[in-house]
């Protein structure tokens, strides 16, 4: 295209007067669940704002539970009224798909944030400071820890309830991220669910220093990840000239009619495609923790408050699975033959690096990281089968997985002593003597975590391997089934370290939970059963749901 | 003159970005070099967008821009609260939490 061509694409409207701008179509009540979310993160901000401090904690908690559930409401309105199958469409533009697995996923996510604001919203782990209830965020995020400024927050009993707005955004993002059906879109709502996990991160109440490092590493990396997943859309935009889906996938295809000449010189570029589709790989497999891009789980999971780490170990996997899930399947399946190499790669060096490293963890918090990476792997087979049963299955396992997460790391909320939460692994010895009840709990997460039939972990592990067995990754089958006897190990040693070794005498105490917690951790135990006793209701509505629309 | 030039520019000020925030030490440091990898992006799309002869490059760099900023008062925060604590922005300094 010449200059003069180029520069009148910004010229001639003013000189020719205004051309009517089209205003854009936004199909509403499809955007119901992510506009009543944000909707609800901002009037949260207001609260923030107008609401006298005592009663903005209730405040918060009934505008986000409501709110979540509204959203919730909303989904299965739109699933029932077929948006998930036959009139599966893309809605703003083309900017956001509504289908079965975005309905899906965002159905799970939902549901995953309700039980996870619960535990944000428990006040009883914690003896009464100062005549205030406390709950697992700082007093006030900005004050430095152990100083006059710190203690004079604590003594005036101040909580930070911000972290409901913040955390709303961040559900708000995750929503967005499965369903984006462009790059722009899905790099819009990468950040904004990354911005305030990363906040979210810097505010525990104990062990504060730890927090802020987690924060720093978790926002450094997660900014530098985003970085190369942006100049991978640049380059992919460079290759097809537009950032949608549909078109991209058309460009790979070869199936655009009319080539125009100016793309032609960077249209056949495969250069532009394969590396442009590689750094947005990376991007995503940072996010659900793949290895090599796996160092900030342990470190942020450790270190961010424990219902955080909670939420966002099965939010930001479900998420981040899904729109990596609709990548591979809507834009790049004509580069399967290119990227397969690399995903099977990058899912046995998953698998076993989780499993393997998890065996040398002191840290419960730790341990469980370790643990969301060896899944990661699992999820990462079912997502390479590039079938249909790979889309339904990987779906099922990230269901069954989330409220699995949710509830395991509420479980550790509960085991304290004087510093707070209780993590390494020999406080945690005897503990089935002490608190029967909660070790019971704690090893039936664990046996799912592992795999073991009857629970949900073994209809989800299953259907995935069953999936990559069909679609001819057999090899990560079997390297599959390794890891997990190697993880199994150490869920079977955490279950005999809690049942059958003696209590030492300055262990720690089990908290009684308020019934916020109680209900989460119930919720995780119900989900736990129902997938692994009956799961095959879900795994129909699952297979369902697994189908992409273009 | 050739707008590819543009991208081999865009391409190298991202590489810088990346080996900067491998290399530097100092968390503000770092943060910049991200930036600076976002603002090859920004490069890159413009470039492109000149190239294709359509308007979603640039409309993509605004969006850009202000997720940067965005970026910015949220990284901050986290570093400058860090920075409080600890009297030091080293990423090195940040090990509580090694094995």
């Amino acid at each position: 295209m010449s200059v003069t061509a180029v520069h009148s694409l910004w010229t001639t409207t003013a000189a020719e007067g205004i051309d009517k701008i089209q205003a854009p179509k936004i199909e509403y009540a499809q955007l119901a669940p992510v506009l009543i979310v944000l909707g609800a993160a901002v009037v949260g901000i207001l609260l923030e704002a107008f609401v006298p401090r005592k009663g903005r904690y209730y405040a918060q908690l009934f505008l986000s539970v409501v709110a979540l559930a509204a959203a919730f409401a909303a989904v299965v309105a739109l699933a029932a009224g077929g948006y998930g199958s036959t009139k599966a469409h893309l809605a703003a533009m083309g900017a956001i798909a509504v289908d079965g697995p975005a309905l899906f996923l965002q159905g799970v996510i939902l549901l995953t944030s309700v039980v996870a604001v619960f535990t944000f919203a428990e006040r009883r782990l914690d003896p009464v400071s100062h005549g205030a209830r406390i709950d697992s965020f700082a007093a006030e995020g900005a004050s430095v820890p152990g100083s006059e400024g710190e203690k004079a927050a604590v003594k005036a009993g101040f909580t930070t309830t911000e972290v409901f707005p913040i955390m709303m955004f961040a559900v708000a993002g995750m929503l967005v991220f499965p369903a984006a059906n462009d790059l722009l879109t899905l790099f819009i709502a990468l950040e904004v669910f990354s911005l305030p996990l990363y906040l979210l991160c810097a505010l525990a109440r104990r062990k504060r220093l730890m927090s802020q490092e987690a924060a720093v590493k978790y926002f450094l990396l997660g900014a530098f990840s985003s970085a190369f997943l942006l100049f991978g859309v640049a380059l992919l935009y460079g290759y097809a000239g537009s950032v949608s889906y549909a078109r991209i996938a058309a460009v790979v295809d070869g199936s655009v009619g009319t080539v125009d000449p100016v793309l032609a010189d960077t249209m056949g570029n495969d250069a532009l495609l394969l590396i442009g589709g590689a750094m947005i790989l990376m991007g995503l497999l940072f996010k659900v923790g793949a290895v090599p891009f796996h160092m900030w789980t342990p470190d942020v999971y450790q270190g961010a408050p424990t219902p955080v780490t909670g939420f966002m170990a099965a939010a930001t996997k479900v998420a981040a699975f899904g729109a990596l899930l609709r990548l591979l399947y809507v834009v790049l399946p004509g580069l399967r033959w290119d990227f397969r190499p690399v995903m099977f790669g990058v899912a046995i060096l998953t698998m076993l690096f989780g499993a393997v490293v998890a065996i040398t963890q002191t840290d419960i918090k730790r341990l469980l990281a370790y643990s969301s990476i060896a899944h990661a792997g699992f999820i990462l087979a079912g997502v390479i089968a590039m079938s249909d049963d790979g889309i339904s299955s990987v779906l099922f396992y990230l269901a069954a997985y989330s409220f699995v997460t949710v509830g395991a790391f509420a479980v550790v909320t509960l085991v304290r002593d004087a510093g707070g939460e209780a993590t390494h692994l020999s406080k945690w010895a005897g503990l089935g003597r002490r608190s029967p009840l909660v070790a019971a709990v704690f090893a039936v997460f664990l046996l799912a975590f592992a795999g073991i039939p009857l629970t949900s972990g073994f209809s989800g592990k299953f259907a995935v391997f069953k999936a990559a067995a069909d679609g001819g990754a057999g090899a990560l089958v079997v390297v599959g089934v390794i890891s997990s006897a190697i993880a199994a190990f150490f869920y079977i040693r955490v279950i005999v370290l809690m049942f059958f070794s003696e209590p030492k005498a300055d262990g720690p105490t089990v908290a009684v939970p308020s019934p916020l917690t109680m209900a989460t951790i119930g919720v995780g135990v119900a989900v736990t059963l129902v997938l692994g006793l009956a799961p095959q209701y879900f795994l129909d509505l699952a297979s369902q749901a697994g189908v992409f629309v273009r | 003159m050739n707008p590819v030039n543009y991208l081999y520019l865009a391409a190298l000020l991202f590489t810088i970005g990346a080996a900067g925030v491998l290399i530097r030490r100092n968390a503000i440091v770092v943060f910049m070099c991200v930036e600076l990898m976002l603002n090859a992006c920004n490069l890159a799309f413009v470039a492109f967008s000149r190239m294709h002869g359509n308007l979603d490059g640039q409309i993509i760099a605004f969006f850009t821009m202000v997720v940067a900023a965005a970026e910015v008062v949220v990284g901050l925060a986290i570093i400058v609260s860090v920075f409080r604590s600890r009297h030091s922005a080293s990423v090195d300094d940040a090990s509580l939490m090694k094995l």
